[in-house]
């Protein structure tokens, strides 16, 4: 598939900010590290709007005929992005609704509910995101419920991990919200390296002898009809090398896992080095959102001879 | 009713006429044309197209045989690309089973095109919507055109009779007829869209003996000997 980069923002910048109020609203509602002051509520929950937003407003760019764009909430009954799109709405009045509590200082069931309510907006529609892609047979490395998980919990990596490094400049930096980043990080590193292995052999899928149905004899493209590229060669044509995708591998596990572990071990307490982690993070997981695009084949490639 | 195409690979020789008239006949149509084209005369020509014909080699020499591939739109009995259209653009009608995108309520955002595991939709760049094989539908009902006429464009355009169409559902209809005597098949099963177009297969043939080497000259002139004296 060509990795379009509007995606791949509005997946890193929408999943970034949907675990960071998530785990913000987790925080204040369990109490962790004998919770959070209203003003640090306030000024996370609003750093989080703005990812959520901007990666929305990046979605759109995506589309080619925008100004239709308002229709995509009709089919919520069948369709993952109608769905999406529903509960990324629905998760605005509870999340501005909480922060607006926090900033009066409200206190007690009020904030919980909306508290309790964000959080499983937030999540619900992380797990809608994965599931746009999941839910494509067509594209076997996207078929899998590793898809939805690895959107769920890299998502709260890199929330954990921005929190952490505003609670820190903020001098409200206690130890729990650094173990939140480790649990995260271990289950996104875990995660990933399944999905990895599992994607060598994603399965019994489709051939050229199923797509053409000529099962008792070696098919083989000769000539694909037309003299320049096609939407569908533009579309699902994008061709990785082989080396690419291990250098791409191992990028992101660098990246993406090993260089902010690295530095929330050294000193985790000093500011440069947790905002250090989590750009680190956030670039590796932009490159394996660009390789979850480029590695996965979709099935009509097989009519092209790719 | 189960509207759809039979396509019969042991006659189709992959002359793109049906593609052709495809293009000229929904180029026109306020279905969903134009067919938009990118650089028609430049040095990159590109453009939507409903139907895409290829061309397979099949089998080991000196028994391969070449298969030529048309393909359009399936109107598959569980069309996910209708599951994900977030827009309801995307719809398949109850009465014939015919998939269509409404032009007015597309947004474009290719999420049908990758659900669609036969690359039956494209995007029209200029108008930002997505396009696909309507089966004629601006044809097949049209109580203007003699009956023989009220078929897809690129069944009528076939000049070696490779493109049937009619109803699928209805097992005494001479697709559902043929597609049981020749072994039709849909493609790529295993997803389980159901596609409703059908695909003969390619009839078993003997094959023909290899091309021998050239016998030598002086052979040549030994047997051109013998016949003489023999007759």
């Amino acid at each position: 598939m060509k990795p379009s980069l509007s995606v791949i923002f509005f997946t890193v910048s929408s999943g970034a900010g949907f675990g960071l109020m998530a785990l913000l609203a987790l925080a204040d509602v369990l109490q962790w590290g004998g919770g959070l002051s209203d003003g640090a509520i306030v000024g996370v929950g609003l750093i989080a709007l703005v990812l959520v937003t901007a990666g929305l407003l990046s979605s759109m760019l995506h589309l080619a005929n925008p100004k239709n764009a308002w229709r995509s909430f009709s089919r919520f009954k069948s369709s993952w992005l109608s769905r999406e799109g529903v509960f990324a709405v629905a998760f605005y009045p509870f999340a501005l609704g909480y922060l607006l509590l926090a900033y009066l200082g409200v206190a007690g069931a009020p904030r919980a509910i909306a508290g309790v309510g964000t959080i499983a907006l937030a999540w619900i529609t992380l797990y809608c995101t994965g599931m746009i892609y999941a839910s494509l047979k067509p594209i076997p490395q996207w078929h899998t419920p590793l898809v939805p998980i690895a959107y769920f919990v890299l998502g709260h990596y890199s929330g954990a991990l921005l929190l952490f490094a505003v609670l820190v400049y903020g001098g409200q930096g206690a130890p729990v919200y650094l173990y939140s980043v480790l649990t995260w990080l271990a289950l996104a590193a875990a995660v990933k390296a399944i999905y990895y292995a599992w994607m060598r052999r994603p399965g019994v899928g489709a051939t050229i002898n199923t797509a053409t149905g000529i099962s008792r004899a070696r098919v083989r493209l000769l000539d694909v009809g037309h003299s320049h590229g096609t939407f569908l060669t533009n579309e699902f044509g994008f061709i990785l090398a082989r080396k690419h995708a291990v250098l791409g591998k191992v990028l992101v596990f660098v990246v993406g896992f090993v260089v902010p572990l690295g530095a929330l071990l050294l000193a985790p307490q000093i500011v440069v080095t947790a905002l250090f982690a989590a750009v680190a993070a956030t670039v590796g997981l932009i490159v394996e959102r660009w390789f979850f695009f480029a590695e996965a084949r979709h099935v009509v490639r097989l009519y092209h001879g790719l | 009713m189960k509207l759809g195409l039979v396509i019969d690979l042991d006659t189709c020789v992959g002359c793109h006429a049906c593609a052709v008239a495809c293009k000229e006949w929904n180029n026109s149509s306020s279905v969903s044309g134009p067919l938009s084209d990118y650089q028609p005369y430049g040095k990159a020509p590109s453009g939507v197209w409903f139907n895409r014909i290829r061309h397979y080699e099949i089998g080991e020499y000196p028994t391969n045989k070449t298969l030529n591939m048309p393909m359009s739109c399936m109107h598959c009995e569980d069309a996910e690309c209708v599951t994900v259209c977030p827009t309801g653009a995307s719809y398949k009608r109850p009465e014939d089973g015919i998939v269509l995108i409404d032009q007015d309520k597309c947004m474009g955002c290719n999420l049908c095109s990758w659900a669609c595991p036969y690359g039956a939709r494209e995007l029209d760049q200029d108008s930002g919507t997505m396009k696909k094989c309507t089966l004629c539908v601006d044809r097949i009902y049209d109580l203007e055109l003699p009956v023989e006429e009220r078929q897809p464009a690129c069944v009528l355009a076939c000049p070696t009779h490779a493109r049937m169409f009619g109803d699928l559902d209805d097992p005494d209809s001479e697709v559902s007829k043929t597609v049981r005597e020749r072994n039709g098949f849909g493609l790529m099963p295993e997803l389980g869209y159901k596609p409703v177009n059908q695909y003969l297969p390619i009839r078993e043939v003997k094959p023909v003996p290899a091309h021998t080497a050239a016998p030598l000259l002086i052979e040549g002139v030994k047997q051109f000997t013998n016949r003489i004296i023999n007759r």
